[in-house]
């Protein structure tokens, strides 16, 4: 239908005569324009062609609150498709039209200019550049508190859009003030706020350690722990990796994230969730927060996240993605991992390019520590050992003839495979001494 | 006597020779033996005075080589003991120097080892600044947490009593709906039934409601129609389709007034234009309004329609205080108390302009000139 209207030419004529006529028409011409362009790129192309452009930003010049709705309206459709849409938009000179929209009393209005801002900066740096150069971050900073949930929705995801690009950006929307504020917004009853709200905070956290810290001395991390504590599916995604990013740039955030009890929530995703890719960004996090030092391992370790990562690393129905970030964390994880009763359950499970970092781990802690020798031996982990099967002179032949060097003769021959029929055979020739 | 000795001489020498001859072959082997033995003799004692020559000689030469290489010796001895003398002095500077050198080195690297040990574990992986910092972040976080369960639990407070305030107000109208089952004295409504100890609480608020008058109450719209129902637009004005229709019971106001019919009539009455403005069959008749309309639309600064002694305001127009004037503190006085600055020194004549002016007389009989048609009281 929409392509029937372009090859009928109707857009040029409809277009001409635009500035002349009354709001209604401009609001129906607007509404006409943006149900063209909403399908596909080649049509907004075509809208473009035909010279709305410049009319739609007459439009936004416009007195009536309801013309400058459709106009942006319109404006946010053509500029969605992709970046030269974009650019042409923001080459008639729509941005400081927008900013002035966002500041009118208008609900409305503020919402779909917010959104027509968010589509046209997603797409570049220099686009979102040009959204911030004409003063827009400040604005949309102001209206975060605003009661409205659609309203908060389209500020979040203009802000999230301008700070994804680059650390100046970031920065920049950080200057405006948006902590402690933004923290509000992840405890709103809408899903959406609450998703966009995270995804703004990963999109600041990700760049640099400096802002990861900023986030944390707010109080940041706490607040999306909550979020991801207190929401399902796809909407706790944003929050996950947020932790993540923070959790990678040092130990000491890191540290901060265990310290705000951030494990145990990740664990449930865990559990939880049945989406992949939702499994695999919370694998992904932990392997981010205990791969620092043994203390974070350990912290890792104590919440009984390594057997969940196990299972789904050999779960068959896991996919080709899930499984390589799995694998990724239990590697991270296991080679700072010292605690040897978390290491323990694992030994009786693991597949062979797992069991080479757990066995290489008992091999760096056993030497020095003779009460968790003791352990290893009673809860079976011994016998375990020497069941597995390496070839000699690989790294994991290697650290078991590590481990059995801790041990006497005795045991290790006790525990052997093949040892009991040995000791049935002397039984069987031995002669009694009478 | 010459001749007679030597006559004894001849024959002594004579015999002599005889003698002699006895002898030659003896003497000659004699002599030849004797002259042998002097000669090996004398060679041996030659060979003898030859050897004591040469070891003698052997000793002078070996006692002259003896004596020429100790003085070579001295003179070696005290020359290279001059040059290293001289060259031992740099030396035992340089080994000294080096010496120092290693000792400074050894100690500036304790210092070093020492200090960047303090200054690591003072300021760079303090473990106490991180403890505290940690104990901070959760004390910090609690306190977020804190404040955003409160946050959320006072939404949620102000969610219920919207809803409640919603219920209210609909009981509320409700009651004033059905004011007529209010109980009379003789007749007990319905919710006032005689076997109930009390009467229903409906029944209290039927008693404090006021009853509905006839006028239809405002309906809000919702997002119904696209086109027309964005919040921001309103219905266009519509053109008068039908004349007003006056109240049946009214009273004939007294007076020479001419027959209401015909007054509206007269002023409701259709455009016929001449047929100089005429339009042509084929164009619609409201394009012919278009342009005036069009110029009105244009020209004024206020789109609202002007409705006065209506209470259309009232239910229209909600105030949105705008963003700019807003501040921490409440509204700022620019933009209602005041309006601009204030400069004496600029002024013309020694006073302000003035901002209140008198009302034009010929405006204010604006609507009166005649009979209110009661349309839009």
């Amino acid at each position: 239908m929409a392509e029937a209207i372009v090859k009928a030419g109707i857009l040029p004529q409809l277009i001409c005569s635009l500035p002349e006529e009354n709001r209604y028409y401009k609001k129906a011409a607007a509404f006409v324009l943006r149900a063209v362009a909403k399908h596909s790129p080649l049509l907004a192309q075509a809208v473009v062609q035909s010279g709305a452009l410049e009319m739609l930003v007459i439009c936004l010049e416009d007195f009536d609150p309801g013309v400058k709705e459709g106009a942006s309206w319109g404006l946010g459709y053509i500029a969605r498709h992709n970046p030269e849409l974009s650019q042409a938009v923001v080459d008639a000179g729509a941005v400081p039209l927008l900013v002035l929209c966002i500041q009118e009393p208008e609900i409305a209005l503020k919402r779909i200019a917010a959104s027509t801002l968010s589509d046209i900066s997603k797409h570049s740096p220099e686009l979102a550049q040009t959204v911030v150069d004409a003063g827009a971050i400040a604005h949309l900073a102001q209206m975060i508190p605003n009661p409205d949930a659609k309203l908060k929705r389209q500020v979040l995801s203009a802000l999230s859009q301008i700070a994804k690009h680059s650390v100046d950006l970031a920065e920049l929307v950080v200057e405006a003030e948006i902590f402690p504020v933004v923290l509000t917004c992840l405890k709103d009853s809408d899903e959406y706020v609450k998703k966009n709200g995270a995804t703004l905070i990963r999109e600041i956290a990700k760049h640099t350690p400096e802002l990861s810290q900023i986030i944390v001395n707010s109080g940041g991390v706490a607040a999306v722990i909550d979020c991801i504590g207190s929401s399902r599916g796809t909407v706790r995604l944003p929050g996950i990796m947020t932790l993540g990013y923070v959790a990678a740039h040092s130990e000491n955030l890191s540290m901060a994230v265990i310290v705000s009890k951030g494990i145990p929530p990740l664990c449930l995703c865990l559990v939880e969730e049945h989406e992949d890719h939702i499994k695999a960004a919370a694998a992904w996090a932990l392997g981010q927060i205990g791969r620092h030092t043994t203390e974070h391992a350990r912290h890792v370790a104590v919440a009984n996240v390594l057997p969940t990562l196990l299972d789904i690393f050999v779960d068959p129905r896991s996919s080709e993605d899930l499984r390589t970030k799995t694998k990724k964390a239990l590697k991270n994880i296991l080679q700072k991992c010292t605690y040897l009763p978390a290491l323990e359950p694992l030994l009786h499970e693991a597949p062979p390019s797992i069991m080479k970092h757990i066995i290489g781990q008992f091999s760096k802690v056993l030497p020095h520590d003779n009460k968790a020798r003791r352990l290893f031996v009673t809860t079976g982990g011994l016998k375990k050992v020497q069941e597995i099967k390496a070839e000699p002179g690989s790294l994991l032949q290697e650290y078991i003839n590590t481990i059995n060097n801790c041990y006497p003769e005795e045991i290790v021959r006790y525990y052997s495979p093949g040892y009991s029929e040995i000791l049935l055979e002397r039984v069987e020739n031995y002669q009694p001494v009478l | 006597m010459a001749a007679a000795s030597c006559g004894r001489e001849e024959r002594a020498s004579m015999a002599a020779l005889a003698r002699l001859k006895e002898r030659l072959a003896g003497l000659r082997e004699e002599y030849f033996l004797t002259n042998r033995a002097i000669d090996e003799d004398r060679i041996i004692k030659y060979k003898a005075a030859v050897r004591i020559q040469r070891w003698f000689r052997a000793c002078r030469v070996r006692a002259y080589l003896r004596y020429l290489s100790k003085m070579a010796t001295l003179i070696q001895k005290w020359w290279r003991g001059y040059l290293r003398r001289k060259s031992f002095k740099e030396v035992v500077e340089r080994a000294y120097f080096i010496k120092k050198e290693k000792f400074y080195n050894e100690m500036a690297v304790r210092i070093q080892k020492t200090w960047r040990g303090y200054y690591v574990r003072k300021y760079i992986h303090n473990f106490y600044a991180l403890k505290k910092y940690l104990d901070a972040v959760s004390v910090n976080n609690e306190l977020v947490r804190y404040e955003l369960q409160e946050f959320a639990d006072m939404k949620e407070n102000e969610e219920k009593m919207k809803d409640l305030e919603k219920k209210e107000k609909e009981k509320k109208y409700q009651a004033r709906k059905m004011h007529y089952l209010l109980s009379t004295k003789q007749i007990p409504g319905v919710y006032n039934s005689p076997f109930r100890k009390s009467p229903d609480p409906m029944e209290l608020l039927l008693q404090q409601s006021k009853p509905l008058t006839h006028r239809k109450q405002q309906v809000k719209s919702p997002f119904a129609d696209e086109l027309y129902g964005w919040p921001t637009c309103k219905e266009p004005p519509g053109f008068v389709a039908s004349l007003p229709v006056l109240p049946a019971d009214r009273q004939k106001p007294q007076g020479p007034f001419r027959d209401p019919a015909e007054v509206l009539q007269q002023r409701y009455k259709l455009m016929e234009p001449t047929l100089r403005v005429r339009e042509s069959m084929y164009s619609s008749p409201p394009k012919a309004r278009e342009p005036t309309r069009g110029e009105e639309w244009r020209d004024p600064i206020h789109d609202n329609q002007f409705l006065p002694f209506s209470s259309y305001h009232k239910n229209h127009e909600k105030y949105e205080p705008s963003l700019f004037t807003s501040g921490k503190y409440g509204q700022e006085a620019y933009g209602t108390k005041y309006f601009r600055e204030v400069y004496p020194k600029k002024w013309v004549a020694d006073k302000d302009f003035e901002t209140l002016f008198s009302s034009i007389a010929l405006f204010e009989k604006f609507g009166k000139t005649y009979s209110s048609t009661g349309q839009i009281l």
